[in-house]
C-alpha cells in the first residue's frame, strides 16, 4: 500500500469513528430518564425561549428527524445553549479547552522528559539493585487514583506547607487583559504545578516502562554490540545508539497519552478546581445541565479520536513495514 | 442430547478438555513479584469475607462518644476507634474493612466481564474473519473513541446509582483491547497445523473453538483480567470520588470523596484520607504483579 492510500484509510477511519461515537452521544442523552426535552430545554427558561430552541433542535419532530437536525446544527458549531451560563455551550466548551489542553501537554511534556530517562537508566542498570527496586515503585505509581495523589499533595504542599494555592488559576481578584497574559503570568504557573506534578507522577510510568523494554530490545542489536567493540564509552552506546533508536516508539506512544490523559483529566481537574473540561463534565452532569455535558464530552472525545489518529500516523511514518506492507 | 448421556459417550474427551483448559490457567508462582501479589489478593479476600468479624462498628453508624457527645473527627487511638472517626462520627477502620467488600465485588466481576467480552470478540472475529470480523474491529475502532471515564460518568449520572454503573461502562467499553490482542492471538492459532488437521477431519466450528483456541488464548484473557481488575477498582474509587457512586455502599472511594468534602485536606486528618488511597494502590499493584507473572509464562522471551 502506498503512504497516501494509508493516510486516506486511516483519515476514513477516524471520520467514521468521530460519527458513530457523536450517534451514540445522541442516542445517550435520548435515553436519559424524563422528558427528552429535557436534553435541551431548561424549565426554567421562558415560553418564547422554548419555543424557539424547539424550533432550532426540532424537538417536536421525531427522532431520526431530531438526529439529522443535530447533525446539521453541529456541522455548524451549534451545541446548544447551556442552562446554567445562558450562553452558547461551543462558546464555553471551547474557552475551557486551552486550560485542559495547557495542563495535559505540560504534565506529559515533564512525564516523558522523566520517564524517558529514568527508563533508558534503569535498562542499562538491569538486574541490579536499583531496577529490582525501581521497577516494582514504578507499578505502583501507575496503580495509584489520580485524585489520591492529588489529594495528598494539596494536604502537604498547600494546607500544610503553604507553598501553593489550593486551586484554581489565579489568586482571587486578579484580573488579566488577555488569556495570553494570563497564560504567562507566573501565577498562572504556579497555580498549575501541584496539578501538574499529579499528573506526572501518574503518567511517568508508560513512558519509563515502554523506554525501558525498548532499550532492553535495542541493547541486543547487533549495531550496539559493534558499538562496543569499536571501544565507545557506555555513555555513548547508551545515549547515542541505543537510546536513539529506542525513543521513536515512545514518541508515538505520546498522542495515546495525551488521549488518555484527557480523560482522566476529569477528576484532577475537580480536585484543583482547574476550570478544564473535565471539571465542567463533572459540574455540568450534575447539576443537569445536559447541553454542557454533552458538549464536554464531545470536546474531549474529539481529542481522543485525533490524538489516535496522530498515533496511527506517526507510527505509519516511523515505521516503514506499515505503509511498505 | 443430555448431559448424562454425553458424558457416557465421551468421557475421556470430556475430562481431557477440562484437564486442558484449567490446565492453562497456571498461577505464577515462580515470579516473586507475583507470588507478593497473590498473597495481597489472599489478604483482602479474607479481609472482605470476615468483614463483620473484623469491623469494630457498623460502618453507617453515627457514633457518640462516652460523654454522649457526637464522635466526630477522633483521631486514631481516642476512645478505642483504632483509625479515627469522621466528621459525622462514623468509625473509618470499620469502612475501610467494608470497603475490601466492594472493592473485589467491583473489581472481579468488571475483570470476568471484560476478559469475557473481549475474548468472545477476539476469538470470533480472529476464528471467522470477513465481514464478521470487519464490523467488530470497526466497533472495537469506536470503542477506542470513546473517553472512558466521561462515559462513566454520564451513564452513571443516568442510571440508578449502583456499584453496577461501573461494571456495566466497563463491559460497554473496555473490552476493545482484550479483543484486539485475542483476535490477532486467534489469527495465528487458526492456521496452526493441527487446528487444520481437526478442520479437516469434520470438527465443527464450535469444537474447534472450544476445544483448540480456546484453551490456548485462555493465558492472555486472564492477563487482560487482571489487569482489568485493578482498572475497575480505580473507575469505582473514580467515579464514587466524584459522587455519582452508590450512597448505600461503602467504598473507598466513598471515603475519599467523604473526606475531601469535610475538608479533611485543610484539617490535616492524613489517617481519614491516606489509608483508602494506600489499600487501593496495595491491589491495584498486586493485579499488576501477578500480570506481569502471567506475561512471564506467556512471552518467555522477556525474561532472558
Amino acid at each position: 500500500m502506498k503512504a497516501i492510500t494509508v493516510i486516506g484509510a486511516r483519515l476514513l477511519q477516524t471520520a467514521f469513528v468521530l460519527l458513530a461515537v457523536i450517534t451514540i452521544l445522541f442516542f445517550m442523552f435520548r435515553l436519559m430518564p424524563g422528558s427528552p426535552l429535557a436534553a435541551y430545554i431548561d424549565p426554567n427558561f421562558t415560553p418564547e425561549q422554548q419555543a424557539a430552541l424547539m424550533a432550532r433542535f426540532g424537538l417536536d419532530q421525531p427522532l431520526w428527524r431530531q438526529y439529522l437536525i443535530y447533525l446539521g446544527n453541529l456541522m455548524q458549531g451549534d451545541l446548544g445553549e447551556s442552562f446554567f451560563y445562558r450562553q452558547p455551550v461551543a462558546e464555553r466548551v471551547l474557552a475551557l479547552l486551552p486550560n485542559t489542553l495547557i495542563l495535559t501537554f505540560t504534565s506529559l511534556i515533564v512525564a516523558y522528559a522523566f520517564g524517558v530517562l529514568a527508563g533508558a537508566y534503569l535498562a542499562w542498570k538491569r538486574g541490579s539493585v536499583v531496577e529490582q527496586i525501581g521497577v516494582p515503585l514504578v507499578l505502583t505509581t501507575r496503580a495509584m487514583p489520580e485524585f489520591w495523589l492529588g489529594m495528598l499533595l494539596l494536604a502537604v504542599f498547600s494546607f500544610g506547607m503553604g507553598w501553593f494555592p489550593a486551586g484554581g488559576t489565579r489568586p482571587p481578584g486578579a484580573e488579566y487583559d488577555t488569556l495570553w497574559a494570563l497564560y504567562t503570568s507566573a501565577d498562572f504557573w504556579w497555580h498549575m504545578t501541584l496539578p501538574v506534578l499529579t499528573l506526572a507522577i501518574y503518567s511517568q510510568g508508560l513512558p519509563l516502562l515502554l523506554m525501558r523494554s525498548n532499550m532492553m530490545d535495542v541493547m541486543r542489536e547487533d549495531f550496539v554490540t559493534m558499538a562496543r567493540i569499536k571501544g565507545l564509552s557506555t555513555f555513548s552506546v547508551v545515549i547515542r545508539h541505543a537510546a536513539r533508536n529506542a525513543l521513536l516508539p515512545v514518541m508515538t506512544s505520546f498522542a495515546i497519552a495525551v488521549g488518555y490523559q484527557i480523560q482522566g483529566n476529569v477528576v484532577v481537574e475537580t480536585v484543583f478546581s482547574w476550570p478544564g473540561l473535565g471539571r465542567e463534565l463533572v459540574r455540568a452532569v450534575s447539576t443537569a445541565d445536559y447541553p454542557l455535558a454533552q458538549g464536554a464530552f464531545l470536546m474531549i472525545a474529539v481529542v481522543v479520536i485525533l490524538m489516535n489518529l496522530v498515533a496511527d500516523l506517526l507510527y505509519a511514518a516511523l515505521d516503514p513495514r506499515v505503509t511498505r506492507e | 442430547m443430555s448431559d448424562a448421556v454425553t458424558s457416557k459417550v465421551q468421557p475421556p474427551g470430556r475430562f481431557g478438555r477440562l484437564r486442558r483448559t484449567l490446565g492453562s490457567i497456571r498461577l505464577p508462582l515462580h515470579d516473586p513479584l507475583a507470588v507478593i501479589g497473590l498473597g495481597i489478593y489472599l489478604f483482602f479476600i479474607l479481609m472482605a469475607v470476615f468483614a463483620p468479624y473484623i469491623a469494630t462498628h457498623d460502618p453507617n453508624e453515627i457514633l457518640f462518644t462516652s460523654e454522649f457527645a457526637l464522635a466526630a473527627d477522633l483521631t486514631p487511638g481516642t476512645e478505642g476507634y483504632i483509625l479515627g472517626t469522621t466528621t459525622l462520627g462514623r468509625d473509618i477502620f470499620s469502612q475501610i474493612v467494608w470497603g475490601a467488600r466492594s472493592a473485589l465485588l467491583i473489581g472481579l466481576t468488571a475483570a470476568f466481564m471484560v476478559a469475557l467480552i473481549g475474548s468472545i470478540v477476539g476469538i470470533v472475529a480472529g476464528y471467522f474473519g470477513g465481514w464478521v470480523d470487519t464490523v467488530l474491529m470497526r466497533l472495537a475502532d469506536v470503542a477506542f473513541g470513546i473517553p472512558f471515564l466521561p462515559f462513566v460518568i454520564v451513564l452513571a449520572a443516568f442510571l440508578e446509582p449502583s456499584i453496577w454503573n461501573v461494571v456495566i461502562a466497563m463491559a460497554l467499553v473496555l473490552w476493545r483491547d482484550t479483543g484486539r490482542v485475542i483476535r490477532s492471538q486467534t489469527l495465528t492459532l487458526r492456521n496452526r497445523v493441527y487446528v487444520e488437521a481437526a478442520r479437516v477431519s469434520g470438527s465443527s466450528d464450535l469444537k474447534i473453538i472450544l476445544r483448540h483456541i480456546a484453551p490456548n488464548v485462555l493465558p492472555l484473557s486472564f492477563l487482560y483480567g487482571s489487569i482489568a481488575i485493578g482498572w475497575a477498582i480505580l473507575t469505582e474509587a473514580s467515579i464514587s470520588f466524584l459522587g455519582f457512586g452508590d450512597p448505600d455502599s461503602i467504598s473507598w472511594g466513598y471515603m475519599l470523596q467523604d473526606a475531601f468534602a469535610s475538608q479533611a485536606l485543610s484539617k490535616g486528618s492524613y489517617y481519614w484520607f491516606v489509608p483508602p488511597g494506600f489499600l487501593i494502590i496495595l491491589i491495584v499493584s498486586a493485579g499488576f504483579f501477578i500480570s506481569r507473572g502471567y506475561e512471564q509464562i506467556l512471552f518467555p522471551k522477556l525474561d532472558r
